[in-house]
């Protein structure tokens, strides 16, 4: 049994220590917003946060997660509030969407680290969260929106 | 080339599409046989009680609205705009109703391919082409044919779910006149109930039962655009929240009680069988459940995905060799030998004397390649299936439903009708999920787990290895100048063909002429004297199935292209030509506001360059133009403008997003992106070599709809085509270099 905490909430679970976090999150603890895109790092659909971290869950072995905290978009704290979710409402940024959790937990990372980035530093930060339906346009703007939410909070 | 009469008026797919219905779903009989329940609805069989269906889109009962959406969301975001189409005229709110994507039914044939099905072109609104597109959605109604595709949601369902909204909102009113005994006249309708003169306001699920007893009123009509309230203003799409949230399901995040896990191996050489394979070492692995042999390959079934994927991926197989060439080179040496008669798809197009004008003036002639390409959404292909003594229950993303039930019950010997197919909401599409791929081998997976839900998914590397991708083209084009004008074009090229590809694999082979190689050839609206099209189909070659904006995706860079460097050889400026040329009033209009858009003013000169397209594709004319910078890292693109005239413009926020995808998806895929062949199997597979655009290459994209165009066009496709011939002809004019192949990577590098 390797031990961890998802959301909050200590979860144990029998499988490999080599599987990838994503594969547990889906299947053992039917938690769906990470997504397999690809499985090697270049799509970003699996994004989560490990101990406030944004790391490719495809990427994460479960026994090197053992002990540590991991948050999902469905584990964020006091969503409506969320600026990044919420400029991504208003912007309307999804197509198909199901690259947009991953671009999301990418945002909200980028955002902690760097309150008001320049397309500069949201190009370094979000190019690795591929998008084929191409809402980068929304992406970028989303991003501007929160930062500019969050300013005003504060 | 201004005379619209002169153009061929044989039928082209006509025959083979619209019979694909009768043939491909004859188990239910004949054509003729499923044209009466056309007009049948297929929501009254699952009816329940006190509950009432006014047609085929809209279900109340006592407890909640549902409102039926027919074509499938790829994420173009149908499943939003098509229940509000309803919704505006039965003047319910969201959050009033539900969605539920329709089931497989003739009622839900789809109007809107009648445009692409009739032999003339788009701009062409003659009697005779109104007469053949009349023909044409008779045999669409014969066929019942449902599919979502060719940019035709809007076409097909703009008429038909307003009015049945309207249809819906005035039988509400008739039930509550019945039952307070008000004049129809004086009662009205807001936010999903029926008001009463007095200001009293009936809830219309309270008058489900009373509106299933009276006739419905089947002559309302919709309103005027200029009353809307949702449609054509800023809208905010119905999944938007829910995928923002990360609560939206899509088909790979069902979950059933007692589900097991499937992931597959199957032959590369695309459709060739298994010969031996060797298991041992997969059995073994953690989580293996069990080991399947199916027709083309191997399957494992595990206790989850990952387990899945890593044991078949450590199962041996010997695979029979490919139908094709088994390397590339040998791909593109049939398709140079493909300009022959005995390939000759066909003379789609001829106008005035073209070996004449060749003579005349300066002789420009240039040969154009495009690769395969993959479709790839994020989503890979997936799907639930379980079998039991009753048949097939199976969940799965797809643009055919009807086709999903035919292709899996001939897989494990059912009847179509033995399949029960549920809709889901994906991940991207491009094309790929109107492939069978999944569907078939899900099928014999639970066919040989029968009574044990089972979830397929393949890994990327499988789904690239399995995508049926984008045709192969090359292009050889001639054409003259002189005296500053462009004397003759012969546009002559040779093509894997993508949609006889589809319908062969539907089970409805065609021997007419591939009309998808005509799209982005024969539909050029400039004034050129002497001008010829011509397709010529290679053979023997890969699978090829339909990529968004399917020929256009490579006939319009080749066009496009060529016609710009005739503009140059001539000695004018791409613009001012192009407007000058263009014979269709409303089309140079977008070339004027493209033009106005960007302020074109010539050359720009300091290694910047601006190039611009036009191609009409799906009957969409869309006009773009790009700006490049020639740095010391490479060509970046900095700011695209686009003008789409779609007659009328439903969705404006999506709109936009459509365009700039659109955009983004004709750029990336230019840029960065082939599939070849080795040893029989793409050498492509993962996103890291094949990558299209990521962030940092997206430049800033401005985008205006107009609405001149007399019918109300589909959107999802057209954007694309026009995005590759004016990224190179902007490298052309920012460096001297003409780019004639794509991916443009090989010639020039990109920031």
């Amino acid at each position: 049994m390797i031990e961890l905490k998802v959301n909050g909430i200590k979860r144990q679970v029998d499988v490999v220590p080599e599987m990838p976090l994503l594969w547990v999150l889906r299947d053992e603890l039917g938690i769906t917003s990470a997504k397999y895109g690809c499985g090697v790092a270049q799509c970003g659909a699996c994004t989560v946060h490990i101990d406030g971290k944004a790391v490719r869950s495809c990427q994460a072995h479960i026994g090197e997660v053992a002990g540590k905290s991991v948050v999902t978009l469905e584990g964020l704290h006091n969503k409506d509030q969320n600026p990044v979710l919420q400029a991504w409402i208003a912007h309307q940024v999804p197509q198909c969407g199901y690259c947009q959790t991953g671009q999301i937990m990418q945002a909200i990372s980028l955002l902690a680290s760097i309150p008001k980035p320049t397309d500069e530093q949201i190009n370094q930060v979000m190019s690795g969260n591929l998008c084929r339906c191409g809402t980068y346009p929304r992406i970028r703007a989303a991003i501007h929106a929160a930062a500019a939410n969050k300013m005003a909070e504060k | 080339m201004g005379d619209m009469q002169t153009l061929s008026r044989r039928a082209f797919v006509f025959g083979s599409a619209a019979v694909a219905g009768g043939i491909v779903f004859g188990a239910y009989g004949p054509a003729e046989a499923a044209a009466p329940s056309a007009d049948g609805n297929p929501l009254a069989a699952g009816l329940g009680p006190n509950s009432v269906t006014f047609n085929p889109w809209v279900e109340i009962s006592p407890d909640k609205i549902t409102l039926i959406a027919q074509h499938a969301d790829i994420g173009q975001g149908v499943g939003s705009v098509q229940p509000i189409m309803i919704a505006e005229e039965m003047d319910l709110d969201p959050g009033q109703f539900e969605v539920r994507f329709a089931g497989p039914s003739p009622a839900y044939f789809n109007t809107g391919f009648k445009e692409e099905l009739a032999p003339f072109l788009a701009a062409d609104q003659s009697p005779a082409a109104e007469a053949a597109r009349a023909a044409a959605l008779e045999s669409l109604r014969k066929s019942g044919l449902q599919m979502t595709g060719g940019s035709s949601t809007i076409p097909d369902t703009y008429e038909k779910l307003r009015v049945a909204g309207a249809v819906a909102r005035e039988t509400l009113k008739a039930a509550a006149a019945k039952r307070s005994g008000v004049a129809i006249a004086d009662i009205r309708t807001q936010s999903g109930h029926v008001i009463l003169p007095d200001g009293s306001k009936i809830p219309y699920v309270s008058l489900a039962a009373e509106a299933a007893r009276i006739p419905p009123v089947l002559d309302a009509q919709p309103r005027d655009p200029s009353t809307w309230r949702m449609l054509g203003k800023p809208m905010t799409r119905l999944d938007v929240r829910a995928k923002v949230m990360g609560e939206l399901q899509f088909g790979i995040d069902q979950k059933m009680e007692g589900m097991l896990y499937a992931s597959v191996k199957l032959n590369p050489g695309k459709g060739q069988p298994l010969k031996s394979y060797d298991a041992s070492k997969a059995r073994a692995m953690p989580g293996v459940k069990k080991i399947l042999e199916i027709k083309n390959g191997v399957a494992v079934i595990a206790t989850n995905s990952w387990y899945a994927m890593k044991a078949v991926d450590a199962i041996a197989c010997e695979w029979a060799p490919s139908a094709y060439p088994a390397e590339q080179a040998d791909h593109w040496k049939v398709l140079e030998s493909s300009f022959k008669p005995e390939f000759l798809g066909k003379e789609w197009r001829t106008i005035g004397d073209v070996e004449a004008g060749l003579k005349r003036g300066k002789l420009v002639e240039a040969e154009y390649r495009a690769p395969y390409v993959a479709h790839q959404p994020l989503e890979p292909l997936n799907g639930v299936g379980l079998v039991t003594d009753k048949g097939l229950e199976i969940w799965v993303g797809h643009q055919s439903p009807q086709a999903v039930q035919a292709i899996a019950a001939n897989a494990i010997g059912l009847k179509p009708e033995q399949v029960i197919f549920h809709n889901q909401w994906t991940g991207g599409s491009f094309g790929h999920r109107l492939e069978f791929e999944n569907v078939r081998v899900l099928a014999e997976i639970a066919d040989q787990m029968r009574g044990t839900p089972i979830k397929l998914v393949f890994s990327r590397e499988e789904d690239f290895l399995q995508d049926i991708p984008r045709q192969i083209a090359i292009a050889r084009h001639r054409g003259s100048v002189a005296n500053g004008k462009i004397v003759a074009t012969d546009l002559q090229l040779a093509s894997t063909a993508p949609f006889k590809g589809l319908l062969e694999r539907m089970g409805a082979p065609s021997k007419d002429p591939d009309p998808q190689l005509a799209a982005g050839t024969w539909n050029v609206y400039y004034d050129i004297p002497n001008f010829r099209a011509i397709s010529y189909e290679a053979q023997g070659l890969s699978p090829c199935t339909t990529w968004r904006s399917v020929g256009a995706s490579t006939a319009g860079f080749f066009t496009e292209s060529f016609i710009d460097e005739l503009i140059h050889a001539a000695g004018l400026d791409p613009m001012k030509a192009r407007i000058a040329m263009c014979n269709v009033p409303h089309y140079r209009k977008l070339l004027e506001t493209v033009a106005e858009m960007s302020t074109w003013k010539g050359p720009l000169g300091n290694g910047r360059g601006r190039g611009v397209a036009f191609v009409e594709s799906f009957g969409t004319p869309v006009a773009e133009v790009v700006e490049v910078t020639a740095t010391d890292r490479g060509i970046r693109i900095d700011k695209v403008w686009v003008a789409v005239d779609v007659g009328k413009v439903i969705d404006p926020v999506n709109f936009e997003n459509q365009v700039q995808g659109g955009v983004v998806w004709g750029l990336g895929h230019a840029i960065n992106c082939e599939i070849t062949y080795s040893k029989g199997a793409a050498q492509q597979t993962n996103y890291n070599h094949h990558e299209a655009m990521r962030i940092h290459q997206c430049p800033v994209i401005e985008v205006r709809g107009l609405e001149n165009d007399p019918k109300v066009r589909g959107l999802g496709e057209p954007p694309v085509p026009p995005a590759a011939p004016a990224l190179a002809n902007a490298i052309f004019a920012a460096t001297g270099k003409r780019i004639r192949e794509m991916p443009f990577n090989k010639f020039i590098d990109f920031v």
